[in-house]
């Protein structure tokens, strides 16, 4: 189960990584996006996979008697998940509002804040 | 069902936390408290900066009285949930995330209180105190955690908020710095998540103290270098480190110049901090392992810094760059890792946040009273105001590293370390960047205070007599000078510090007091 897991993880990676080496913004989100995704499924892969053992521990007992599933990768990832999905409705405000205010979602035309062929500063007085 | 007692003692912490516990976490809890507070009377804008410098100084004085503590006691734990560690939340406080959480918010009180004049009544409509607040928690959350995914937790509290200060007015310039500050470090954070993945899965556990007990063990087993190497690259792109820092220069410039000295101050930092706790605490041997790759980054992050302030004729984009070549002179202590070396880092970084910070505000006063950032209009304040100079001069001795200001002693310790090392090399990668340090903040100085321009009739009138602005630089250039001048209690807390990330025994045995092996 774990060795098909991390080849998805693998591929997750890959297409998050090619997708933000793009030039264009929105693509450059989608990579973001993915590779959070990727992320979220490495942690619950390291985290070891059991099947169908929720971590329930019976009445009367003071700990589960068999193996359980792994609870606290579940917690990581939520943690993960919500401040992922925050960060991505920032970021796409962000370059919606950035694509209208500046006419261009390409990051080589992005110059405003770092203008191109700057004079040198003053050499001497 | 009968009410079962059943003895939790050996799963639960039972002591109520005492008074001086919360110390531990108050640092955080009050700046939360105070954001909290701030949304709350979001519309009543007048009360922001009082409520904002008022629960700044409240949490000033318990990273003063946690450090105190810490420095007669050793380190301080409070364990959330009251389950015992490794299971429960540690906040673990020792010698170096104290005194940087301290340093860190007492530039964070003159930042606000710079506010009072940067900030106007739309910039506290927009938010920026409660913004500055959950910074700072996060930021102290960061410095104190005991837990790796905490600290993870923390990093992006910090960076959300440090995007809602950075987008603070919307103009062009901010959105584009703003875009590529997001999107690079959310990558840097995400990468950072990564690595803790992979730790995850090797180590079971993520308590940094359960960590470094149990990383001898797993030394031939896990793959710990290219998990080092990971977590290099995510808090490397954090500090702005030579191959990934594209990010800093492109948006530092860009935010009010009060914004801009916070992140200046004390963002970078927090990657240097987080550095020397995973990579000297945890995994001493693969930091040795990587020393190499580590002290060529250092070399290049200082020298191709300040060969970009060179040339730059926006004093705030220069700086930035100033920013970039300080964090690889404390990569240069990571790499050497002896207790001097890292002695010199931590001592660097209390001068750097301090001195960073400063000339961000000085930026701002000599725009306040000269009208402009920029080197080719900026002439003649010196006739304009004396006080200016004197503090400029200061604040350029102290960054270029020359007495009598905070710069010296760190850079002194630095390049000890490194020929007492055998890397002779990086101590003279060290005094290149002073030197080069020296001729471009000595041209801002020349060319801004010493030129004498012919002023246009009529310009003379504009001159403001910017109070707070002067108040708020004394206040930083009082610890820059004493850092200089009497530099020994400083030396001794960074010491302290330096030791505590050696020999981690102390801080794992304040998170487990019994010894206990799970």
């Amino acid at each position: 189960m774990e060795a098909i897991l991390s080849f998805f993880v693998a591929i997750f990676f890959a297409v998050s990584i090619y997708l933000m080496l793009s030039k264009h913004i929105i693509r450059i989100l989608l990579g973001v996006s993915i590779f959070g995704n990727a992320v979220n499924l490495t942690i619950f892969t390291v985290g070891r996979v059991v099947r169908e053992v929720p971590p329930i521990i019976p009445e009367a007992l003071q700990m589960p008697d068999t193996i359980t599933a792994n609870p606290l990768p579940q917690a990581l990832i939520l943690t993960a998940i919500v401040i992922s999905f925050s960060f991505f409705a920032f970021l796409l405000v962000l370059a919606f509002r950035a694509y209208q205010e500046l006419g261009t979602d390409d990051t080589d035309g992005m110059r405003v804040a770092e203008p191109e062929g700057e004079p040198l500063p003053p050499l001497g007085y | 069902m009968a009410a079962e007692t059943v003895d939790i003692s050996h799963a639960m912490v039972m002591a109520p936390a005492t008074a001086g516990d919360w110390l531990v976490v108050a640092p955080v809890a009050i700046p939360i408290l105070f954001g909290a507070l701030l949304l709350m009377v979001r519309h009543e804008t007048r009360l922001h900066s009082g409520l904002a410098i008022g629960g700044l100084l409240m949490t000033l004085a318990t990273n003063i009285g946690l450090l105190a503590r810490i420095l007669n006691e050793g380190p301080q734990v409070m364990t959330m949930g009251r389950w015992l560690p490794p299971f429960g939340i540690s906040f673990t406080a020792d010698a170096l995330g104290a005194s940087l959480a301290l340093v860190a918010t007492l530039v964070a009180c003159v930042c606000a209180f710079y506010g009072l004049k940067d900030i106007g009544a739309t910039g506290r409509r927009y938010g920026f105190y409660p913004f500055m607040l959950l910074m700072m928690a996060g930021v102290g959350g960061s410095f104190l955690t005991g837990d790796i995914f905490n600290l993870y937790v923390w990093f992006e509290v910090f960076v959300i908020s440090s995007f809602g200060m950075l987008i603070l007015g919307s103009t062009h310039q901010q959105l584009d710095g703003a875009t590529k500050y997001a999107i690079l470090n959310l990558v840097g954070t995400t990468l950072f998540l990564t690595a803790t993945a992979f730790l995850y899965g090797i180590f079971g556990t993520l308590n940094m103290a359960d960590i470094a007990r149990k990383a001898d063990a797993m030394r031939e087993t896990g793959p710990l270098v290219t998990l080092t190497m990971l977590y290099l690259l995510a808090f490397g792109m954090k500090a702005a480190a030579f191959p990934v820092n594209f990010w800093l220069p492109a948006s530092y410039h860009t935010p009010r110049i009060v914004t801009a000295a916070l992140f200046g101050g004390v963002l970078t930092k927090v990657g240097v901090y987080a550095l020397l706790r995973v990579l000297v605490m945890l995994f001493p041997d693969e930091r040795q392992v990587l020393s190499g790759v580590i002290a060529w980054v250092a070399a290049a992050t200082m020298i191709l810094g300040i060969m970009g302030a060179l040339a730059q004729s926006d004093i705030r984009r220069m700086l930035g760059f100033v920013v970039i070549s300080g964090v690889g002179v404390m990569m240069a202590g990571l790499a050497l890792g002896t207790e001097e070396g890292l002695t010199g880092t931590v001592l660097y970084a209390f001068h750097s946040v301090l001195a960073m910070t400063a000339l961000y505000l000085l930026a701002g006063v000599m725009n306040e009273i000269g009208g402009s950032y920029s080197l080719h209009d900026l002439s003649g304040l010196y006739r304009k105001s004396p006080l200016i100079a004197a503090l400029a001069l200061l604040l350029v001795l102290a960054v270029a590293g020359l007495p009598p200001a905070s710069g010296l002693w760190p850079k002194v310790l630095l390049v000890r370390a490194s020929i007492d090392a055998g890397q002779p090399w990086l101590s003279f990668a060290i005094l290149l960047t002073g030197f080069l340090t020296t001729v471009a903040l000595g041209r801002v100085y020349i060319l801004a205070i010493w030129r004498q321009k012919e002023a246009p009739a009529g310009e003379a009138a504009a001159a403001a007599s910017p109070r707070i602005g002067y108040a708020a630089l004394v206040i930083l250039t009082v610890p820059v000078l004493l850092l200089g001048i009497y530099p020994d209690p400083f030396i001794r807390i960074a010491a302290a510090a330096a030791t505590g990330l050696i020999d981690s025994s102390a801080y794992v045995g304040a998170v487990f007091p019994m010894g206990v092996q799970p």
